[in-house]
């Protein structure tokens, strides 16, 4: 069969994927064909208004030809290429992945996928020993790359720290990053070409700061939200949500959506607003908005205090 | 994009370095971000807030990137410190042999490791100076006020034509390290830096190639190097072309020598070939393996060497630029490079018309600023591009995207070198020496307790306990050698036939590696070298991935309980979990430093060298 090449039209190519055959676009990733035949693949960097970082490397596979694992997010198919997902060997590494993350990191905003996955392939964090204590604020940034105290092992360390509170929209709970490095990308240059925010120093003790961690009213910061649209694991997230959550008051069963056009500018961002208990907490938009890719500004995504402040209660 | 400082002032001697490198007007180079933020270590000691702001300013760098760089590297500090430090190793080839000693000695001197206004002391890795044990690196800032006139800064001065050229600063070495002589250098006394003849046991023996000039030329003379038949092998070159050389390069079946043993020939081949109008050439000296100091050596005893072979593999791939990237803590070396560049450039070996040929090569030297993950290829051109020290993905492989997205060949200093002697003697006489893939001659790091340690040169082949015999026999009471370096792996005696061939180690689940051969007897507490090699792989992950950001900490903290008798569920069950996060880091990483941090733990548990189950 002849596939004539129509210019916007990709060449097909040929890949298996666990002994079945498949017929994808030249271009195409290894998890797009392995989400297009319906497998539930864990992922928690990629995402799909951003350029893969293949950082936390849950989603790997193997494949026909290389020594270690792949990572099918970010790896292009190949004509003729043999991967495989239904291998002890794949399924070793995501446990592992997933579990050394729970044994160092708050999961527990990271969303259902993310629980059903630990459960799914068995981590078992805790066989690590207890967590070591938090550290202090700012202790975790300022650690010089290239010595570290001898641990005992006697507990695990672990990115626990408070949260970040310096500004009146939204919050910085580091203890739950996993740097996936996706509110870097979306902060650069992905989307916001800000570069408010980078990752800081090295190795464990790396973390996402701004110049010499200053609050972020003091760094480039134009608090579009879009590092807490991408934000998978709940670290960043708006104030109206962190205070419900340490209230007690989150109720993500009771939210409801509705989704409208943005009247601050003659853009016409697709905006939805999550509402719980009349107020709204957070703003979103799709991440496959032609317009927004998910991402929005300031008006769009905070703009809503001013809609409840001036609208008459009861009315939105 | 706009950038946003902050409002701190820059101070005179801050403005003064970041000018020295970054010239008159603003320029968006974001290469320059290293040598800049160098230029400020060297100068201050320290980069505060509104020296980081202009240099952001003046290379048009946002601020948050600038200072993810600024934390990724070891040399460089973002809290004040005081200007004039002491990293002494206490890594696996000085530890045991001295280096802990020293730290105890300069804790008593100065105080904690940090303390101090003036002058401190901190831990290092290895140092690459493990023939001498205990090494030191002292880390001296200078204002450039105090440099002029001092004999370093006039030669630093006069060495650096272009604008982004940058001084070597005040760095200097000391091994062995006495706690006396580091105190009285951070006061300011002269050090005599290290003699890499001494370093040298076979120099001037006849049948040597790669060390071949090493205590035979004068490193800091050209003609001296040219009367020892340097610069023949460009000669050569220039007057078959590039085609030619890059087929005896491959004919000669070279591999490389930076640990991976990747045929050289198809790198060049593939760069060679590529219609990309611009190309580069990097040579990786970011040497910083533990136990490997043979590129230093060569760097310091034959620099005219490296410079020439580097212009031979620039024409032969079609390269105008040559990045030379050396270790931040190898300022003899630098020095050495600085000065051999300078010199070749005067007479015409380097530049625009390189030897009269109408072919275009030159050589930018670059320093690196303690990061052991920059070794990794792909770091290396991020930290070439300004960048924090993280490997790339591949593919794309650097032959197609390298540096600054462009094909690039880079090969290691020992692999570069090697080029010499195929260009003169042909391929066909370089792979009859050895056998299979592993041809021609091979550098050797040995240290430990061996009689006579440095760097050796043998052939492809040659047996372990051949080597040994060479520096002073087989060590009296040995109990097992590191091979290959922390990412390579415990063979012992009864293993010393093994062909130091890549098949040979292969075969006994060893590697070649970068080369290292430290040796330990049976008096070595290899509980201590195992978390020092497990904390080595925990300082130096770049973090970016998950299998080797928390599992280098996992398997330090199971190997702690390990030793001490701490085990969670048993002995098996913590070994199981010691096994599974070796098979993620080796599965799963990224790069070959999560791919590797298990692999000397491994084997020392395999053969019983902890754990006390042998
Ligand atoms: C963690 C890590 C560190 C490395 N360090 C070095 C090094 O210091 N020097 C070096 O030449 N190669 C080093 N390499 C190997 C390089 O990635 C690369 O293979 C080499 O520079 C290629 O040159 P060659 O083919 O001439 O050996 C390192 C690799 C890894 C994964
Ligand atoms: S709110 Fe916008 S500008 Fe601020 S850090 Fe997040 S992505 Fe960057
Ligand atoms: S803050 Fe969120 S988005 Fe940013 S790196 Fe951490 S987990 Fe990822
Ligand atoms: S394996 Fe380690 S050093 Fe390599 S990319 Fe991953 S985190 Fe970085
Ligand atoms: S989802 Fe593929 S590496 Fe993170
Ligand atoms: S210099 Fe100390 S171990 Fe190499």
């Amino acid at each position: 069969m002849t596939v004539v090449d129509l210019g916007t039209i990709r060449r097909l190519v040929s890949v298996t994927v666990d002994d079945v055959e498949h017929r994808v676009p030249e271009g195409a990733t290894i998890m797009d064909v392995l989400d297009d035949a319906g497998a539930d693949t864990p992922r928690l960097c990629q995402a799909p208004n951003l350029t893969p970082v293949n950082a936390c490397r849950v989603c790997v596979v193997e494949v026909e030809g290389s020594r270690p694992l792949v990572p099918s997010c970010a790896r292009k198919v190949e004509d003729g290429m043999v991967v495989r997902t239904d291998t002890e060997r794949v399924a070793h590494s995501r446990k592992m992945v997933l579990e050394l993350l729970a044994s160092a990191n708050d999961l527990s905003e990271a969303g259902d996928d993310v629980a059903r996955w630990q459960i799914e392939y068995g981590a078992d964090p805790e066989r690590y020993g207890p967590p070591g204590p938090p550290a202090a604020a700012g202790e975790r940034g300022n650690r010089h790359p290239g010595h570290h105290g001898l641990p005992d092992g006697e507990t695990r360390a672990t990115v626990a720290q408070p949260v970040t509170v310096d500004n009146d929209l939204y919050v910085r709970d580091y203890a739950r990053c996993i740097l996936c490095y996706k509110c870097v990308e979306a902060c650069g240059t992905d989307a916001q070409n800000t570069f408010a925010i980078a990752v800081a120093g090295r190795g464990f003790d790396a973390t996402i700061s701004t110049e010499f961690a200053v609050p972020l009213p003091d760094s480039a910061c134009v608090y579009c939200g879009n590092c807490i649209g991408v934000c998978p694991t709940g670290a960043l997230k708006s104030v109206a949500e962190h205070e419900r959550r340490e209230a007690g008051t989150w109720d993500p069963e009771g939210e409801t959506v509705t989704s409208t056009i943005c009247s601050f500018c003659g853009v016409g961002c697709t905006l939805e607003l999550h509402v719980q208990d009349n107020t709204i907490v957070n703003v979103t938009s799709p991440h496959d908005h032609a317009v927004t890719h998910g991402h929005l500004c300031i008006k769009g995504r905070f703009g809503f205090q001013h809609v409840q402040n001036v609208a008459p209660p009861g009315e939105h | 994009m706009d950038l946003v400082l902050l409002p701190d002032a820059s101070t005179d001697a801050e403005r003064a370095a970041v000018d020295g490198v970054v010239g008159a007007p603003a320029q968006p180079r974001r290469d320059l971000l290293l040598p800049a933020l160098h230029a400020v270590m060297d100068a201050v000691g320290w980069i505060s807030r509104g020296a980081l702001s202009y240099v952001c300013d003046r290379l048009h760098v946002p601020p948050a990137e600038a200072y993810g760089v600024a934390t990724f590297y070891a040399l460089f500090s973002v809290t004040p410190r005081a200007p004039r430090t002491a990293h002494v190793c206490d890594d696996v080839g000085c530890a045991a042999f001295g280096g802990e000693d020293l730290c105890a000695a300069m804790e008593e001197r100065l105080g904690p490791a940090g303390s101090g206004d003036e002058v401190t002391w901190t831990r290092s890795p290895c140092l690459g100076l493990c023939e001498r044990a205990p090494a030191v690196f002292l880390q001296l800032a200078t204002p450039p006020s105090e440099r002029e006139g001092s004999p370093d800064a006039t030669r630093a001065l006069e060495s650096s034509p272009h604008d982004d050229a940058h001084g070597p600063g005040g760095h200097a070495q000391i091994a062995p390290a006495t706690a006396d002589a580091v105190v009285r250098a951070l006061h300011g006394d002269d050090v005599p830096g290290p003699d890499p003849v001494v370093s040298t046991p076979q120099a001037g023996a006849p049948d040597l190639e790669l060390l071949s000039r090493v205590g035979v030329v004068d490193p800091g003379d050209l003609d001296s190097y040219r009367a020892a038949g340097g610069y023949a092998g460009l000669r050569r070159a220039l007057a078959v072309g590039p085609a030619r050389v890059v087929d005896e390069i491959t004919v000669a079946s070279l591999t490389g020598r930076g640990g991976a043993a990747f045929p050289t020939g198809t790198k060049w081949a593939a760069v060679a070939g590529s219609p990309e109008p611009e190309k580069y050439l990097v040579c990786n000296a970011d040497e910083s393996e533990p136990g490997t100091f043979k590129d230093r050596v060569l760097m310091e005893a034959d620099p005219f060497a490296l410079v020439e072979a580097m212009t031979v593999a620039g024409i032969a791939v079609g390269a105008r630029t040559g990045y030379l990237y050396v270790r931040g803590e190898y300022p003899a070396a630098e020095r050495a490079l600085v000065r051999a560049v300078d010199e070749a450039r005067r007479h015409g070996f380097l530049g625009d018309d390189v030897m009269g040929s109408g072919r275009t090569f030159d050589v930018e030297l670059r320093r690196g600023a303690g990061a052991y993950i920059c070794g990794e290829e792909t770091a290396l051109m991020n930290s070439l591009e300004g960048r924090r020290g993280e490997p790339r993905a591949k593919p794309p492989f650097p032959t197609v995207a390298g540096l600054f997205g462009k094909p690039t060949v880079i090969n290691n200093v020992e692999t570069l070198v090697n080029v010499l002697r195929i260009v003169a003697e042909g391929g066909p006489a370089f792979a009859s020496v050895g056998s299979g893939r592993s041809t021609g001659t091979k550098l050797f790091c040995l240290s430990g307790v061996v009689a006579r340690p440095g760097v050796y040169e043998v052939p492809m082949g040659t047996t372990l306990r051949e080597l040994l015999e060479l520096a002073g026999g087989v060590p009296p009471d040995l109990r097992a050698i590191l091979l290959g370096g922390a990412a390579g792996s415990f063979v012992t005696p009864d293993q010393l036939d093994v062909p130091l061939t890549l098949e040979g180690t292969r075969e006994i689940g060893a590697t070649l590696g970068s080369g290292v051969v430290l040796c330990f007897d049976s008096s070595t507490d290899f509980a201590a070298v195992l978390r020092r090699i497990a904390g080595f792989f925990r300082d130096e992950s770049c973090g970016q991935c998950v299998p080797c950001r928390v599992g280098t900490v996992r398997q330090e903290e199971a190997l702690a309980r390990i030793v001490r008798g701490r085990e969670i569920g048993g002995r098996t069950v913590e070994l199981q979990l010691l096994r599974d996060v070796d098979r993620v880091m080796t599965d799963a990483s990224i790069c070959g430093l999560g791919q590797t941090a298990a692999s000397a733990v491994r084997s020392a548990l395999a053969l019983g060298l902890v754990g006390g189950s042998s």
